[in-house]
């Protein structure tokens, strides 16, 4: 008895969670969207606002260590603020380095020195130690970013471009004023917050 | 090892049938381990929990050319919270120097428990003075001032206890009189 008991235990039919497992597999695979490494990683605070961050016309300001890193959605309207910044500042850009922009992540960096991070492999990029956008009233190229960008929005998705601002949550107060003063030199009174989600009884 | 034993089925078919109906069975474990090994793969690459924005309205630049009107305001409907290091919260009710009724100065936590019940409070009794005033549209104001060693989460947080207490007027405000100062930086 015990002996015939053990041979009938010893498979199982594996048809059926095959079939789960597949199921489960092919949404996944349907509803991923693939993690975009951040130039510079923030820890957001969180709140308990249930409105979703827009997917395109945003310009998302990432702040922290003091630094400003500038992302922008878009692929065109990418390549148009960047036209447009190159002319501005005289730095050449080519073709190829244009499409490298539109398609990377956000970057922290001096326009003079942009050329040389778009060259660099997307690996390398999150390495390089950007130093941050300057935004001083001498050299304020974060204004013109975002400035241009807006116009080049509007050219192309006849929107107004809205602006997030992502804060490291131990970022000090001053630092995200600065960049809040610069938004409302431009009349730019209403933007978003970025905050991660937490429940009503924190 | 997923085979399972068929058995005869019958015993009057003759031999070929019998050799088809041993292959009719597929071990599916590895294809299994296969599918579950890419599920956890795409389940920890994927972002779930896409971040959300709060959305913040601030008031006009003031002009320095312009002369500034200043608007009067019942003293007895604000609030004012300093934000300071260390998650540091002060508010006082009313003026500095003339606080209303339990309205002193006074440190509070953020959350559930902190300047959560003072706000619901503070809330209910501005609306009793109002609407005994006649006026039950004029609510509570608050005033944020974020001190300079204040962080980005304490200012998040602050702006958060706004929408859930659901404070129909507040703005940020970002000049410290010496008083405030002195509240925030010593004991």
């Amino acid at each position: 008895m015990a002996v015939k008991m053990s041979k009938k235990a010893a498979s199982i039919d594996m048809t059926a969670m095959c079939d789960v497992a597949f199921l489960l597999l092919t949404f996944f695979i349907l509803t991923a969207t693939a993690k975009v490494p951040e130039a510079l990683p923030v820890d957001m605070p969180a709140s308990t606002v249930q409105s979703k961050l827009p997917e395109s016309n945003l310009a998302t300001l990432t702040i922290g260590k003091g630094k400003v890193f500038f992302d922008l959605k878009g692929k065109e309207v990418r390549i148009q603020t960047l036209e447009k910044m190159a002319e501005k500042y005289g730095v050449e850009f080519t073709d190829e380095d244009k499409n490298e922009f539109s398609l990377m992540e956000g970057f922290g960096v001096d326009i003079t020195s942009l050329k040389s991070i778009i060259e660099m492999k997307s690996s390398q990029r999150l390495k390089a130690d950007q130093p941050g956008i300057p935004k001083d009233s001498l050299d304020n190229q974060l204004a013109d970013w975002l400035k241009i960008a807006r116009q080049a929005n509007i050219d192309i998705n006849d929107k107004e471009l809205e602006i997030a601002i992502k804060g490291d949550a131990k970022e000090e107060y001053p630092s995200i004023k600065k960049v809040m003063d610069i938004l409302q030199d431009q009349g730019i009174n209403s933007f978003s917050l970025v905050t991660g989600l937490r429940g009503k009884n924190f | 090892m997923a085979e399972l034993n068929t058995g005869d089925g019958g015993g009057g078919k003759d031999k070929k049938v019998r050799s088809k109906k041993q292959n009719s069975k597929v071990d599916l474990t590895a294809m299994v381990d296969l599918a579950f090994l890419l599920i956890t793969f795409f389940m920890l690459t994927t972002t779930l929990s896409k971040p959300k924005a709060m959305e913040l309205g601030l008031p006009d630049k003031e002009d320095p050319d312009k002369e500034n009107v200043d608007i009067k305001v019942d003293e007895n409907r604000t609030m004012t919270i300093l934000l300071g290091k260390d998650n540091k919260l002060v508010r006082y009710v009313g003026l500095l120097e003339t606080p209303v009724a339990g309205g002193a100065p006074k440190d509070f936590t953020y959350g559930k428990d902190g300047i959560r019940k003072e706000l619901l409070s503070r809330k209910a009794s501005v609306l009793a003075y109002s609407t005994a005033l006649g006026k039950p549209k004029n609510g509570m104001i608050v005033i944020i001032k974020p001190g300079k060693k204040s962080n980005y989460r304490n200012l998040v947080d602050i702006l958060d206890e706004m929408g859930i207490v659901e404070v129909p007027t507040y703005a940020i405000v970002n000049d410290f009189s010496p008083a405030e100062l002195k509240l925030l930086e010593g004991k």
